[in-house]
């Protein structure tokens, strides 16, 4: 491994699909200098603990698990000759794309001609959630629950409650199988499971109950988790579990972004980006799920390749002026998010973000109004939709409820 | 942790109770060179009240005038600024403003600023509205008026009791946690003490079991003077990105029984919305509640309507050990060589060291025969406030663990050992704050529980706070 140089071409936060995907991309392109700063001790982002799910069909052409899929874009980027750099922390962001950063050795900078974050996600931890009761010990996200499974080889608890019904929730629910330990239940406060239909059949193979309308109030127990109270149809119960596991409610991992001079999307909660990914700074580029939550690993890393595109524009000059770019605006409420919400203005290569993805606030049905279309729209809000992108002059978004 | 000594160990002075006044005491009794047994039944110290407060340095303004409670705290104030920088604590000299959102609560502010000049804090200020948006520009305009009281300050409320209670052990001092005080009786000369790690014995006996404070009374002296009446009180802390919106501590004006609900940052770099002040019964279990912590939201909403779009990172809530009466329950036994430390509600973090010195005055009362030590030793502790220099600044700190709280491998393992190494993941989290921020253990929980393998007693399993 390189040591890290106070300058290079470019700089990229975080080592998982997207972050990975774009540094091989940008060395294949012949870009010089590409150093990958990952704060972990290992590369490979969230797939690295993801023990079971499908990975790689799309880019390496084979079904693998999270683990190997992990190894194997770590390997292709090291082929590629990018340098990573493991249990690297950025601490700061500055204008200009210099980056404060510690290390084992202490702290460091760096400053790249650009610099790309790929920070990604993370789950709704208990606090936001304003669940009752006592703090005991037992209580993780789906993240942490496959970590200390998958990495640590230990099996937190026997018989916990998962909560949320996302995809991660059966992922959190497979993992608990496969360490040997038997779910209570999965509860969702919704009438119907959050992830596509087919998902049901998961806990219905592994015999574990999913109770729907059901949510957690409050988690009993001292050292340990010892019960939850769940409320249903204006009744509350006990229920005696020895863990909890929430699940989903993903968000930006955004804390860089936060504290730094770049605009943050209040809609995302990620970096207000145009269609090449290209920050309000537009030394700074981003791709992956710090962009928005959640999209799965495999879309992270196609969208890392397109910005590691864009960016070998823009170091060759070739980008349209990212101060001209105009904001995408939504008129009437009902979108949660839009993505990407500035337009740069035409003649520079293809966007990177092809489609305007866009998340509903909540079940909305309607049309949406774009550059003189009209679609018709059922949407609910953990569901993937895209559009065109608009046109320059043509940023205005409209939503018709029915 | 050292063993617990034969039956015929004899100590100067047994502390019964490891929260922040018994470290606080075991601190100052030593110093005077006096050989202290600190006994704390929980597997760590700060286990009891002192695990939830505000982490407010108070200067005692709005205490009852002439009372015990405003000496302690004054002379509790004084000596942490005497001794902090020697010990490494941290301080944030954030000054306090109590504001006046009503009528009512305007035409009170006249008699507080009174009530502060009595109490010797003499350089408060009044200000209008606009001053005050002037001086915070994030507060809701409604603000009608208020006072500023520039020496309020912000203190780390775990590093403080660790650094008094690491400087009495360094200074001979003995820690016996998973100690229960059973019984005891009173020979005429000494205290023979039952406990769950044995016998000992003692030339006096401080009682500073905070909740539990009026039983241990009552199993010694077969009496108290008073009934603990456990508070609840319920926080909310958000995440970092919300400590732009308050300079200041924000307080209202305090009501009949508590300071009320108090916004302000914490010296980590959040910012921290609470308590509640909520009777009980138990003794042991703070609940949260939903409702509760959804009202406290929209109140720091209400103060500072830019929270409204801030992230929740925490919650916590802690019991304070209030009894009958407002005012401190201290007291010596005369002829029976034993000194009751009670009722030491919301302002115990501030008035600690004061409260130490009030007992060592009671203490040679009863005979303790004070030879101070000539050249103590001042350990100093890890200063793990925002914007101090931290380990993960420095070179061979081994990476970092919990990327949010910007805790190295080194610290971790450096607070795992020593003679105030935790047996517990809560005690490991006041002592380095790994898994304390924004995730809460999503990223850096396998890497903990690598890194603490075999070293807790009370191994970790989540992300529990205890």
């Amino acid at each position: 491994m390189a040591d890290l140089p106070e300058s290079c071409d470019v700089l990229i936060v975080g080592g998982g699909p997207a972050g990975l995907a774009a540094a091989a991309r940008l060395k294949r392109l012949g870009v010089g200098a590409v150093h990958l700063l990952e704060r972990e001790s290992e590369t490979g982002g969230i797939p690295r603990h993801c023990a079971h799910s499908p990975y790689g069909l799309r880019e390496f052409g084979r079904l693998m698990s999270g683990p190997a899929f992990a190894r194997r874009l770590t390997a292709a980027t090291v082929a590629a000759g990018a340098y990573l750099h493991r249990q690297a922390t950025v601490t700061a962001l500055h204008p200009g794309g210099r980056v404060s950063l510690t290390t084992p050795e202490g702290v460091a900078e760096v400053t790249a001609r650009a610099v790309l974050l790929a920070t990604g996600v993370r789950e709704t931890p208990r606090a936001p959630r304003l669940v009752g009761g006592t703090r005991p010990g037992g209580v993780l996200n789906t993240g942490a629950l496959q970590g200390l499974v998958h990495l640590d080889g230990l099996k937190p608890f026997d018989r916990p409650l998962i909560v949320g019904t996302e995809p991660v929730a059966f992922s959190a629910l497979l993992t608990c199988r496969q360490a040997g330990m038997r779910p209570v239940a999965m509860v969702e406060p919704a009438a119907r499971i959050t992830a596509r239909a087919p998902f049901r059949a998961v806990p219905l193979a592994l015999g574990v109950p999913v109770w729907l309308g059901t949510a957690l109030v409050a988690i009993h127990g001292t050292e340990r988790v010892e019960a939850v109270t769940l409320a249903a149809g204006g009744t509350c119960r006990e229920v005696s579990v020895d863990g909890v596991v929430f699940t989903g409610g993903f968000r930006p991992e955004n804390a860089l972004l936060r504290a730094s001079h770049l605009a943050v999307d209040p809609g995302t909660r990620g970096p207000q980006v145009d269609q090449y990914g290209r920050c309000s700074d537009p030394a700074y580029f981003a791709a992956g799920n710090l962009l928005r939550a959640v999209e799965t690993a495999g879309w992270c890393w196609a969208e890392g390749r397109a910005v590691g595109r864009a960016i070998v524009a823009h170091l060759a000059g070739r980008l349209p002026p990212r101060e001209a770019a105009q904001a995408v605006t939504v008129e009437g409420a009902g979108l949660a998010w839009v993505l990407p919400q500035r337009i740069a203005p035409p003649g520079g290569p293809p966007a990177a973000l092809p489609r305007l993805q866009v998340r509903a606030a909540k079940v909305f049905d309607g049309d949406l109004l774009l550059g003189g279309r009209r679609h018709r729209l059922v949407a609910r809000p953990e569901r993937r939709m895209t559009f065109d992108l608009p046109g320059f002059g043509e940023t205005a978004i409209r939503l018709q409820p029915r | 942790m050292p063993d617990m000594p034969h039956g015929s160990a004899r100590f100067d002075a047994a502390v019964v109770g490891a929260g922040i006044v018994g470290c606080a005491i075991a601190r100052r009794l030593t110093l005077l060179g006096a050989r202290v047994a600190v006994l704390e039944k929980a597997p760590d110290i700060l286990d009891g009240a002192s695990k939830a407060n505000s982490a407010i340095l108070h200067t005692g303004f709005d205490a009852p005038v002439g009372s015990l409670e405003a000496a302690c705290i004054r002379e509790g104030h004084r000596e942490y600024l005497e001794i902090r920088e020697r010990l490494n604590l941290p301080l944030d000299r954030a000054g306090a403003l109590v504001l006046a959102w009503t009528e009512a609560e305007e035409a009170r502010l006249p008699e507080l600023i009174a009530q502060s000049r009595q109490n010797g804090v003499a350089d408060v200020e009044m200000f209008g509205r606009k001053e005050l948006l002037d001086l915070e520009p994030a507060l809701a305009p409604h603000v009608r008026a208020g006072f500023r009281v520039p020496r309020e300050s912000l203190i780390d409320p775990w590093s403080a009791p660790h650094a008094y209670l690491l400087q009495a052990l360094g200074n001979g001092a003995t820690l016996l946690r998973d100690c229960t005080v059973t019984g005891g009786g009173f020979d005429g000369a000494e205290w023979r003490l039952e406990t769950s790690r044995g016998p000992l014995r003692a030339g006096l006996v401080v009682n500073a079991a905070g909740l539990h404070g009026d039983r241990v009374d009552e199993m010694l002296l077969g009496t108290c003077d008073f009934r603990i009446r456990p508070r609840k009180g319920q926080f909310v802390v958000f995440d970092k990105t919300a400590a732009r919106l308050a300079c200041h501590i924000l307080l209202p004006v305090p009501g009949e029984k508590t300071k009320g609900i108090v916004v302000c940052r914490t010296v980590w770099g959040n910012l921290l919305v609470g308590p509640t002040a909520e009777e009980q019964k138990d003794r042991e279990t703070a609940a949260l509640v939903p409702a509760t912590l959804a009202m406290l939201r929209a109140k720091g909403a209400e103060i500072l309507p830019a929270l409204a779009g801030e992230e929740i990172t925490a919650l916590y809530a802690g019991l304070r050990p209030a009894t009958e009466r407002k005012e401190y329950r201290i007291r010596a036994h005369e002829g029976r060589r034993m000194i009751t430390v009670g009722g030491i509600r919301s302002t115990g973090m501030s008035a600690a060291l004061g409260i130490a010195v009030h007992v060592a005055r009671l203490a040679e009362g009863l005979g303790l025969a004070p030879a101070p030590l000539v050249d103590p030793a001042w350990p100093r502790i890890e200063n793990l406030s925002d914007g101090a220099e931290r380990d993960w600044q420095r070179p061979g700190n081994g990476g970092i663990l919990c990327h949010c709280e910007l805790v190295t491998r080194r610290e971790v393992a450096a607070a795992l050992q020593g003679p105030l190494a935790p047996q517990t993941l809560a005690g490991l989290k006041r002592r380095t704050r790994v898994t304390m921020g924004r995730c809460q253990g999503f990223y850096c929980s396998a890497g903990l529980a690598e890194c603490t393998k075999g070293r807790l007693a009370h191994p970790m399993v989540g992300e529990g706070d205890g």
